[in-house]
């Protein structure tokens, strides 16, 4: 319904006229379309040129293992992965528990481009996979405004989408988490929705559950899409805009759609037994009700008056009975919604799209979804309303050129009209003022991309008054892991630090970022909050060879482990309960100087970060909590340092072996004294 | 309300529904006991699992899915075939066919994939 069929208008100037526009405009959308692309790609590249071409953050890194392995042993095996390098000693079953959509697409791209003999590596095509894929994305964005409301606001929707900052925060280079591919997933399964909405043609009702299924593959946000759409067709038919269209639109997505999400193994039969999915299959029955009554309708109404009376009253009836069910429904949409931030943006979106919707009568069908698609990548701005209203006039014109290609003669007459509405001095400064806008706009997405969001968070940049300070610590410490330890040993560290370690050391680790095992969490806890001994031997069940601490004390890194450690004494008191939290707390507060309890200052956690820290000041101040330690002079008895990196932010402990431990009995009673209060103010053991 | 009165006007309701069926284009009708069919198995299948038990439920699943999808498809066909609907003019009947097809090819090949 949408394609514009200006080329049949009547007069023949008229028409060579238009169609040479179309051609021309064809073109130019063309081109501009590849700039958008352009843009969308190499706004995204400020984190390779600022920093270098490095995966960021800590799920990546996971996603990056996957797609090595993928590329190393193919496709059934990694459907077939148990790891038993991460979850030490359980394990996890990687195959069935993850969205393959990201590593299959980077997998994908990786042997075709290698099958033309570019020898890129998997790291390069994972960092490159997100700029890549908003290109995508954006272009999907024209197809979806183009298919609403016409090529201009396709156009203006897609370089908004290209720039806008919040997608830009989730796709950088680097930032290969599955975002990176969904948000094209989403806004594409939008836009066949809506094509196949406004064609009514099983292909594209066909394509549509294609792309639904490629959204399942790549993001657990699918849910959106199976609550949004259903949503809307039951707006459509409250309103009563029902048509076949909308019928063949929706019954075949959801069967198709079902069916698919149900062959992604971490779906499985997720996709018709649990209660997000619900409101698909109720919105499936309530649209065959209402397909049935349309079709008797459309059967009975050239029949007499009092038939169709009679059955007005059965359709009373069924709405009697199908009333309880509507409010079931919206609720049940709202929690799913109420989840997101989305909402908030979908209202301004609505707000904003009104006055459209008065004007276009059978395009509105499109309009609220896609204002929901763009609510859904936040790309409704309060900046985007006021570039759209630029980009109104030229819309108008569009509009009117579909609504009056019987009769384009008096096109001129309306466009004139239109014209002398506003005078010329006030529209020009309006514009002018509008553009200045945008430009701002632009500006402020480019400053946000280039430093916002650009930090791959493993590597540190600090400006001081002596210039740019680079801090290398993680990588620094995971290369020296691969390199000085035994490939099957095992390291414990707090679960953030768990994808890092697997990926970049290779080496097993007890938890990961996967928190999918409270009980082996709270133990890794409640080792951190235990004293020495004790933790060296939940550690030494473990057969942990390695502790791995972060430690922002001397350069002020504050999302160090002290700074997390209140949640390692409430994790691990949730299952152990002798680790009670007050007895880290004075006074409920949380401090580690000379006031701190004597629980927190004999803690490994507490240990393992300062030991030796005294050395490097001679006072012991910490930068992160600005205060002086507690506890500066002190031995370990169960663990020995093995490395420390060059700022000091990850220092890695070895366990001492059993047979040094009982060798080792008589010494530690000697320390014992000697680490007592007052033995500390006397003498200094390390000098 | 009459009793009577009503009763005859269900009659006549029911007559008039019959009269306009039976102006129904043979095709449509074909494609309409095609969905009966369909509906008709998927029904026999529901009764099973309430009998039996859905064990292989990959099986269940699939096979009812399977009428549920057919019927779904081929109620799409007869919307667009249907001579009445003016809104499905540019789709010629031999292109809704072979969409049908298309659509089928595809929902078969999941289901096949999904049979387990």
């Amino acid at each position: 319904m949408a394609a514009p069929e200006t080329s049949t208008a009547a007069v023949p100037t008229l028409m060579t006229n238009n169609s040479l526009r179309n051609a021309f405009g064809g073109v130019l959308s063309f081109f501009i379309l590849l700039l958008i692309g352009v843009l969308a790609f190499s706004i995204r590249l400020f984190s390779v040129i600022k920093y270098e071409s490095v995966i960021h953050e800590f799920d990546p890194y996971f996603n990056y293992r996957v797609t090595q392995f993928l590329t190393k042993k193919g496709i059934y095996d990694f459907w077939n992965w148990f790891d038993d390098r991460t979850w030490y000693p359980l394990g996890r079953v990687i195959g069935g528990t993850v969205y393959p959509g990201l590593t299959l697409t980077a997998g994908t791209i990786w042997w075709f481009l290698n099958s033309l003999n570019i020898p890129l590596s998997v790291e390069t095509v994972c960092v490159f996979t997100a700029p890549i894929f908003s290109a995508f994305a954006s272009w999907a964005t024209y197809l979806l405004t183009k298919e609403v409301k016409g090529a201009g606001a396709g156009l203006t929707a897609a370089a908004l989408l290209a720039m806008v900052p919040s997608y830009i925060s989730r796709s950088v280079a680097g930032s290969y988490d599955n975002e990176a591919v969904a948000i094209f997933a989403l806004i594409f399964t939008f836009y066949l929705y809506i094509k196949t909405l406004n064609t009514g043609s099983l292909f594209y009702a066909t394509l549509n559950s294609i792309a639904y299924f490629y959204m399942v593959c790549s993001w657990g946000g699918y849910t959106f899409i199976i609550n949004l759409i259903p949503m809307h067709v039951l707006l459509c038919i409250v309103t009563g805009r029902y048509s076949s269209r909308l019928y063949i639109a929706y019954a075949p997505l959801v069967v198709l759609g079902t069916l698919l999400a149900a062959l992604v193994p971490v779906v499985g039969f997720n996709a018709v037994m649990t209660s997000e999915h619900f409101a698909s299959f109720l919105v499936f029955i309530v649209i065959h009700v209402v397909a049935f009554v349309y079709y008797i309708k459309g059967i009975l109404s050239p029949k007499m008056f009092k038939v169709a009376v009679t059955l007005v009253v059965s359709v009373g009836l069924c709405k009697l009975i199908c009333g309880p069910l509507y409010s079931d429904i919206s609720a049940c949409i709202t929690s799913g919604i109420a989840l997101s931030q989305a909402f908030d943006v979908f209202t301004r979106s609505i707000k904003y799209q009104l006055p459209g919707v008065s004007s276009t009568n059978e395009l509105d069908a499109g309009e609220t979804s896609s204002a929901t698609a763009e609510a859904q990548n936040d790309a409704v701005k309060t900046e985007k309303t006021e570039e759209t209203s630029k980009d109104r006039p030229s819309r108008k014109s569009k509009k009117k050129e579909k609504e009056q290609v019987e009769k384009p003669s008096t096109k001129a007459k309306a466009e004139k009209k239109r014209l002398l509405a506003l005078p010329l001095e006030a529209s020009v400064i309006a514009l002018l003022l509008l553009i200045m806008l945008g430009a701002f706009y632009v500006v402020h997405c480019v400053w946000a991309a280039a430093e916002a969001y650009s930090a791959p968070s493993i590597v540190l940049t600090s400006h001081s008054h002596d210039g740019l300070h680079v801090f290398d610590d993680f990588r620094e410490a995971y290369g020296w892991l691969r390199h000085n330890t035994d490939v099957d040993d095992k390291v414990a560290s707090w679960w953030d630090y768990g994808y890092q370690t697997t990926a970049m050391a290779n080496r097993t680790v007890i938890v990961d970022n996967n928190t999918w095992n409270n009980t082996h969490i709270a133990t890794v806890g409640t080792a951190m909050s235990s004293p020495e001994k004790a933790a060296w031997e939940i550690f030494h069940s473990l057969d942990v060879k390695y502790v791995l601490v972060v430690f922002g004390g001397l350069v002020g890194y504050p999302s160090d482990d002290i700074n997390k450690f209140l949640w390692m004494v409430r994790i691990g008191g949730g299952v152990f309960p002798h680790i009670k939290e007050p007895d880290y707390l004075r006074d409920g507060q949380y401090r580690i100087d000379s006031q701190a309890t004597s629980t927190m200052l004999n803690c490994l956690m507490y240990k393992l970060s300062y030991y030796r820290f005294v050395e490097t000041d001679g006072k012991g101040f910490d930068r992160v909590r600005r205060t002086e330690i507690g506890k500066k002079y002190f031995k370990l008895t169960h663990f020995e340092e093995v490395f420390t990196t060059h700022h000091w932010m990850v220092r890695i402990y070895k366990l001492k072996l059993p047979k040094n431990r009982i060798r080792g009995k008589t010494k530690k009673s000697k320390s014992k004294t000697s680490s007592k209060r007052s033995g500390i103010t006397k003498k200094n053991p390390w000098h | 309300m009459g009793k009577s009165s009503s009763s005859k006007d269900a009659q006549a309701l029911f007559h008039s529904l019959r009269s306009a069926y039976a102006a129904t284009p043979v095709n449509l009708k074909i494609i309409d006991l095609y969905v009966g069919f369909a509906v008709f198995t998927a029904l026999i299948q529901v009764v099973y699992m309430a009998i039996v038990g859905s064990f292989p439920f990959n099986s269940f699943l699939s096979g009812v899915l399977s009428c549920v999808g057919t019927a779904v498809l081929a109620v799409c066909l007869r919307i667009q075939v249907n001579k009445e609907n003016k809104e499905f003019k540019d789709i010629a009947p031999e292109r809704a066919f072979a969409d049908f097809v298309l659509c089928n090819l595809v929902l078969h090949l999941v289901i096949m994939n999904f049979l387990g």
